[in-house]
């Protein structure tokens, strides 16, 4: 089957069952259902092994960390949020300025492909304590930076593929008509690279969330998620370490699916649904 | 002379990493404002290069390609385009793919006018109520038909078509060939189309062109003698044979599998 309008599928509940009819709906109670089959079996083989707490910790310990820590989890989960966000739109900026000048120029590509493979194949455990060092004191900025360095490759990567494979044919229709440049970007190749992009944000925001808190485990300056697993460490608090754990796949999972949705909105013309 | 199309002594070679690779070497073809001239030649022999250059997209190295007796320096947009690949734009509606052009070209059109034009152009080759469709929900042909809408919304003079159903099957491409007509009368428009189908080229063009192998030069140039509309029953007369004989030799001889006859055909303009 080729592409059907949104409107047209049966995915969605039928008219007039309303919310009632979303919440029972398989994309809402499938995945619920996954995730609840996942703490039942976590827990069975915690209990089954008889492990302690101090070895590992069960989903039914981590509710009294929240109840505990819930002011930490709050205010921290934030600064790890904002921190990879901008990360994020810093690694968009500068990965579409890479895939742009990639994308156009062969020489550009040339040039710097193997400089940017490079600079990606570092593991940026390794960059970590000298972005801590020659930024000593600014938490917000080196995490960020992190965030940053971590994530940008695949936007580049994907933008410089999208414009480059983009076929002659494209622009001759629109050269043809005596177009500019920019109208040729404004009209083709942005839109055509869009699924692409997308693409690669999902990559990407994973990526910009484990720099994140690659920073702030490693480099402890007390903010964000990572800090509050770290001392959960130092104080032998399992239960505290699996519910950041928990907070920061909630958090990921969240990233993610905006990331869907925004995907959704500006390229859902490239979705093609399943026959 | 009074030829809309006048292109003469054209030469051109591509810049490869081997080297210049010559391509046209020697072309001349003229087409009266219109008029009809398909272009047929051995794979690779530089049409699709003939096609860039009249639509202005680059320039010969010597000789001169003119539109009205004017040189063509750079993109006009006089000129309309379809190509084997109809290059859709996923993301837009058949409508709005038709519009394009337009949202280019500097006119004067309202939105709701722009809507109109494309609507009729579309109603014209049959894709009336497909307006709000994307192209990924249209057959080959379809979506070739409305590549060829595109290609006619801003009423280009000139319509340069590059084996604009090369890629279709027998009936559809019988199918196009009744529509071009139609559509020829009802917008009239001076074509010039690439193909490899000699019968194709018969039925539509009332001038055929037949290039060399590459370099290409103009070898041979066939007077179809009908213009406008025709029948495909015309095809199948003996003086549609005749013609298809004489272009399968000379295509023959362009791809080096035939010597050159003493005996002129009977048709040819030189
Ligand atoms: N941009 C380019 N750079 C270098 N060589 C090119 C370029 N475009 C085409 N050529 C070469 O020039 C020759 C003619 O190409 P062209 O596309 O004009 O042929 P054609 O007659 O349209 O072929 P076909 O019948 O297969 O469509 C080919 O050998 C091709 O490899
Ligand atoms: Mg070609």
């Amino acid at each position: 089957m080729a592409y059907v309008p949104e409107h047209m599928t049966a995915d969605k509940p039928p008219k007039g069952a309303g919310i009632v009819g979303f919440l029972t709906s398989r994309a809402v109670v499938a995945p619920i259902a996954a995730v609840v089959v996942f703490l039942l079996l976590w827990e069975l083989i915690v209990w089954a092994n008889g492990w302690p707490d101090y070895l590992m910790a069960s989903p039914s310990d981590l509710p009294a960390a929240y109840a505990q820590y819930w002011e930490l989890f709050l205010i921290m989960g934030w600064q790890t949020l904002w921190r990879t966000i901008v990360g994020l739109v810093l690694a968009v900026i500068v990965g579409v300025g890479f895939g742009m000048v990639m994308g156009f120029s062969r020489t550009m590509r040339d040039a710097l492909y193997p400089l940017l493979v490079g600079f990606n194949a570092i593991p940026k455990a390794t960059v970590v304590p000298i972005v801590a060092l020659l930024f000593v004191g600014a938490h917000d900025f080196n995490t960020i930076l992190i965030a940053f360095m971590i994530s940008f490759f695949p936007i580049a990567v994907s933008v410089s593929i999208g414009l480059s494979t983009l076929e002659p044919e494209y622009r001759d229709i629109l050269r043809s008509l005596g177009a500019s440049q920019t109208t040729i970007f404004r009209k083709i190749a942005l839109p055509k690279t869009l699924p692409e992009f997308f693409g690669a944000l999902k990559v990407s925001v994973t990526l910009a969330f484990i720099g994140t808190n690659l920073m702030e485990i490693v480099s402890p300056h007390g903010r964000g998620l990572g800090a509050l697993f770290d001392s959960g460490k130092t104080n032998s608090n399992y239960p505290l370490m699996f519910a950041v754990l928990i907070a920061l796949a909630f958090l990921g999972i969240v990233l993610y699916y905006i990331v869907v949705a925004l995907e959704k909105i500006f390229a859902g013309w490239a979705e093609r649904q399943p026959g | 002379m009074n030829h809309l199309i006048d292109i003469s002594g054209v030469r051109h070679a591509y810049k490869t990493e081997s080297g210049p690779l010559p391509v046209l070497d020697g072309l001349d073809i003229s087409v009266p404002e219109g008029g009809f001239c398909a272009v047929v030649g051995p794979s690779g022999c530089g049409k699709s290069t003939l096609t860039k250059l009249i639509a202005g997209l680059m320039r010969p190295d010597a000789g001169s390609v003119k539109l009205h007796r004017t040189e063509v320096t750079s993109p006009r947009s006089t000129v309309g385009m379809a190509f084997q690949n109809p290059v859709l734009l996923e993301w837009r509606t058949i409508l709005d793919n038709v519009i394009l052009p337009l949202e280019i070209v500097p006119n004067k059109l309202t939105r709701a006018q722009r809507e109109e034009r494309a609507r009729s152009l579309l109603s014209m080759v049959g894709l009336e109520g497909f307006e709000e469709k994307r192209p990924s929900e249209l057959s080959g042909g379809m979506r070739q038909r409305a590549s060829l809408c595109r290609a006619l919304v801003h009423k280009p003079e000139v319509l340069i078509l590059d084996e604009p159903f090369g890629a279709l099957d027998a009936f559809t491409r019988e199918d196009l060939w009744q529509i071009m007509h139609q559509v020829k009368e009802r917008e009239p428009f001076t074509g010039v189309l690439i193909t490899h189908d000699l019968r194709e080229s018969i039925f539509l063009a009332d001038q055929v062109v037949v290039l060399s192998g590459r370099p290409a030069r103009t070898q041979y140039v066939l007077d179809v003698g009908t213009s406008g509309p025709r029948d495909l029953d015309h095809l199948y007369t003996a003086e549609a044979s005749e013609m298809l004989a004489i272009l399968r030799h000379q295509i023959e001889i362009a791809q080096g599998r035939a010597e050159p006859q003493a005996s002129a055909p009977a048709r040819a303009v030189q």
